[in-house]
């Protein structure tokens, strides 16, 4: 029963650290990649986990669109408290999920002054949906956008195999 | 859209699982940036230190608690409506020293180790340190120097989780000279 509040916080931490201990040790150049994939890489196995205890008892999925949909509304409320606003496909393995007012950019201002900043804070997410869908056997790869604040894209490209 | 969602009222639970499994990411990537245990117990320190500094606000703000008189109040408060509103539990307050500036919350249950073993090689990993680092952030914002530590924890085979809380002073408010 974390409160919302607990987790922004604790969001922010992560991202400071992970920040933090990249300048510490590497050259410049490499930096901003890495510091991404890391973070990635946690919401990575955090949605692989959540996405388990989530679908326990939820029937299987008739096709990729219907787990989509499932990772707009239920997942997202679980975790966000709101569902995607927007998802489109072009029907070939490509979706996007828009939010309009996605909860970890919520404490940015809404200019333009900070728009370099929000990659850091929508790594982690990018992770969480890659994990789940990693774990509903969709291999993808999920990527952000931010064109104002604090409204959110998130690109899904499943991958074929 | 096809499926019936009947998990809302769930939700709420849902969150802290979020949570947990989040810190638990976080407390992997220490282990793997520090050498040592030591190292990871002061980082989570200190995260939790920036965080109760920013927590006691939205607490402030949303619990309506008025100023404590003393520091039992203290603890009530932290043990009865804190710890209630972010975590869900409501630890017992006990082993108050007898000059009244020591006490122990016991946490019957600790959602932050809900899914955590520990591996033998991390045998002096403070897991939950992050929760000291709050309280610490947290009371150091009202004007209360404290020291909090776990001298119990599930997590190494203790029956509870318990954390100690020492009162050290009062801070005084430093005010900026000509400044009424």
């Amino acid at each position: 029963m974390a409160d919302d509040a607990l987790f922004e916080f604790l969001h922010m931490e992560m991202v400071a650290h992970v920040y933090k201990e990249q300048a510490a040790r590497t050259e410049m150049e490499q930096e901003r990649s890495t510091c991404v994939s890391i973070l990635e890489g946690m919401g990575f196995r955090v949605g692989q986990g959540l996405i388990e205890r989530i679908t326990k008892d939820t029937p299987s999925f008739k096709d990729d669109l219907d787990v989509m949909k499932f990772i707009c509304k239920d997942f997202w409320i679980n975790i966000f408290r709101k569902q995607i606003d927007n998802l489109r496909t072009n029907h070939q393995g490509t979706y996007v999920l828009q939010d309009n007012k996605f909860a970890l950019l919520t404490q940015f201002s809404n200019g333009k002054q900070y728009m370099e900043e929000a990659p850091k804070y929508l790594a982690f997410s990018c992770g969480l949906v890659r994990g789940a869908l990693s774990n509903l056997g969709l291999d993808s790869v999920v990527t952000a956008e931010v064109s104002n604040m604090p409204s959110c894209k998130f690109q899904v490209v499943i991958q074929k195999t | 859209m096809s499926r019936q969602s009947n998990r809302t009222t769930e939700s709420k639970k849902m969150n802290s699982e979020l949570f947990t499994l989040t810190y638990g990411a976080l407390v992997t990537q220490l282990c793997k940036d520090y050498e040592n245990d030591e190292e990871v117990n002061k980082q989570l320190d200190k995260m939790g230190y920036n965080i109760g500094v920013r927590l006691i606000e939205d607490f402030l703000a949303r619990s309506s608690v008025g100023r404590c008189h003393d520091f039992r109040e203290t603890a009530d408060v932290i043990a009865k409506v804190a710890f209630k509103m972010y975590l869900g539990i409501t630890p017992s307050v006990t082993n108050w020293s007898p000059a009244g500036d020591e006490f122990s919350l016991i946490l019957e249950s600790n959602p932050l180790v809900d899914f955590v073993e520990l591996p033998d090689n991390h045998s002096t990993l403070v897991y939950s340190n992050l929760l000291c680092g709050v309280l610490r952030g947290a009371l150091e914002m009202v004007q209360m120097a404290v020291d909090v530590r776990f001298a119990q924890d599930t997590l190494r085979g203790d029956n509870v989780t318990e954390i100690r809380m020492k009162f050290i002073k009062r801070i005084e408010e430093n005010l900026p000279a000509g400044d009424e």
